[in-house]
């Protein structure tokens, strides 16, 4: 079957709605054909990674469409920059690069995206409820819209993002069906320990392990506690979409397509069931650290995906009245609107005293923030764990966040191996 | 006298003509943090062929992965010049597919993109040079040419 338009997608096409809408149609209509779509869809949102700066190209495609009078449709956020908007001094790089960046960010601020600059807007206000088709890019995001939320997003990249944010049409496809979304894979806890099944360094491992195993099927996880925390949830699917490309997972009992473990699966009998073990845990573990014969750490980086509320009371918790040592940076990525929250709380000014850097807007895997580093890096985030050596060329000790707050207050790397001893 | 074999792609993504060496990936690559677009090459760290350059190459992989921004590193790869010549997949890869298709209305010029199927997959490991006509013709050489 081959794709059927209706009328608007025709006359977009024909140019009726002005060459901005043309070109945004252009491109979704050909993605449907190469996708095999048979119809294009409404959405009520956009979440476009566009923004991030990745050259020129993605320079001219935004001009091309600015200059052409683009303006979006539906409500549309962004994600991150590729520097600190608000203070653009931190960024250490090329500044005719910083320059080219500014200019992308002005260039989809005046199509009408509202500046949220956030990897994590499900962690906004306004979110799209259950069952609500949008257009999300970011892969944790949009892992987390189809998994958490209950959304409908397919794998949207870059610059389709925007086509369907201007338009308010996406390739009816991939993971806005239902039958594309039931769980294939089970990943079945088997022999974990009570500790360790409760701390929250498990979901970042799992998911780093999970996205190494699953392929293109989707993972249903059977034997977590029920009714996990949405940081939890994040964490899984944002190491997952990193060390694989899964779009969507179903977590029993916590998330709100998997009530049962035969609910997630639709019904159908799982294509395999996958057990994992301690032994399989401290493997996955031990990938996400590069650092070898180290115990110099030279900066702590957390907050990727953005850090939420609840992550930095967390964080605020375990510093309590201590300083982080000097000669170790650390830094929180989080958006702006957590930030003022957190600065409400006061937060913001207790982790300033403690030595701690929050940074907005952009994270500090894509932006050159760090000065130079004194030694590996640590990080609480299996994304970042995964992405940082090559894209920043550092050295990286994954580990939980407790561990991160230890090591950046002694200066020297302090790791608790208690908890994986007894896995 | 190179030996020639002629398989057929399953499915043309993105129909466009290309030649060049083989280069087939262990392991499916992350555009976003895995190429650097500037040079070719590939930079994750953690893929089996870390440093390897994809510029020119018939790229074969099973799946593309992970971030949405490898639709920009692809886009940026093509208008540098250090993109594959084509990519050849097992599995359909929609942001692969949407950086081919916004490098040829940005630039007039784009990539193939097409799928192989199992054998044609086996058959491409040991290829050396691979000439992809726009209409899913696959041409498989042996021997190593030049």
């Amino acid at each position: 079957m081959t794709l059927v338009l209706d009328d608007s997608d025709r006359a977009a096409l024909a140019g009726e709605l002005g060459p901005a809408y043309r070109l945004a149609t252009r491109v979704i209509v050909q993605v449907a054909e190469a996708i095999g779509a048979h119809r294009l869809l409404d959405i009520t949102g956009a979440h476009i990674d566009s923004c991030l700066y990745h050259g020129r190209s993605g320079l001219d495609f935004a001009e091309r469409l600015v200059d052409a009078g683009a303006a979006v449709r539906v409500p549309t956020t962004l994600n991150v920059a590729s520097l600190d908007l608000r203070h653009p001094d931190l960024y250490r790089g090329d500044p005719e690069t910083a320059r080219l960046a500014r200019r992308l960010t002005e260039r989809y601020e005046e199509m009408g995206c509202l500046p949220t600059w956030t990897c994590a807007p499900y962690q906004l206000e306004q979110r799209p409820g259950f069952g609500e088709h949008v257009a999300w890019a970011e892969s944790n995001a949009i892992v987390f819209a189809n998994s958490v939320l209950g959304a409908r997003t397919d794998r949207y990249g870059d610059f389709i993002d925007i086509c369907a944010a201007i338009t308010g049409r996406a390739p009816a496809a991939g993971l806005h069906l239902d039958d594309n979304r039931r769980g294939e894979a089970v990943f079945r806890l088997h022999g974990v320990s009570d500790r360790l099944r409760d701390a929250d360094v498990l979901f970042p491992v799992l998911g780093h392990l999970i996205g190494g195993r699953t392929g293109n099927r989707i993972p249903v996880i059977d034997g977590l506690a029920d009714g996990l925390s949405e940081d939890r949830l994040k964490a899984i699917g944002a190491a997952a979409a990193s060390s694989g490309s899964v779009a969507m997972f179903h977590a029993v009992g916590s998330t709100p397509e998997a009530p049962t473990l035969d609910a997630a699966l639709g019904g159908r009998d799982a294509t395999e069931t996958i057990l994992v073990t301690p032994a399989e845990l401290r493997g996955a573990r031990d990938q996400l650290t590069t650092a070898t014969d180290t115990d110099r750490v030279g900066a702590i980086c957390v907050g990727t995906p953005h850090y939420s509320v609840g992550e930095f009371a967390r964080l605020v918790d375990l510093i309590g009245s201590q300083r982080v040592a000097s000669g170790v940076q650390f830094l929180v990525s989080t958006g702006r609107y957590v930030l003022t929250e957190v600065a409400l709380r006061g937060w913001a000014d207790r982790l300033g005293d403690a030595g701690v850097r929050i940074i907005t807007d952009t994270c500090t895997y894509i932006s050159p923030l760090l000065a130079d580093v004194d030694g590996a890096v640590m990080t609480d985030s299996a994304k970042w764990a995964y992405y940082a050596p090559g894209n920043i060329g550092v050295d990286v000790v994954f580990a939980d966040l407790g561990e991160c707050v230890a090591t950046a207050v002694s200066g020297r790397l302090t790791r608790d191996e208690s908890m994986w001893a007894d896995a | 006298m190179p030996e020639i074999e002629h398989h057929r792609a399953e499915q043309i993504l993105i129909p466009a003509a290309a030649a060049g060496p083989v280069l087939v990936l262990d392991e499916p690559l992350s555009f976003w943090g895995g190429l650097d677009a500037e040079t070719g090459l590939i930079v994750d760290h953690r893929h089996p062929q870390c440093g390897r350059s994809v510029a020119g190459r018939i790229l074969v992989m099973r799946a593309g992965r992970g971030s949405s921004s490898a639709s920009s590193v692809l886009v940026e790869a093509i208008r540098l010049g250090t993109a594959p010549a084509a990519i050849l997949l097992f599995e359909i890869d929609e942001i692969i597919v949407i950086g081919a298709v916004v490098a040829n209305e940005l630039y007039e010029t784009t990539i193939p993109v097409m799928i192989v199927d199992p054998p044609t997959f086996a058959r491409l490991s040991n290829a050396a040079w691979v000439e992809v006509s726009g209409n899913g013709d696959l041409a498989l050489s042996f021997e190593r040419r030049g």
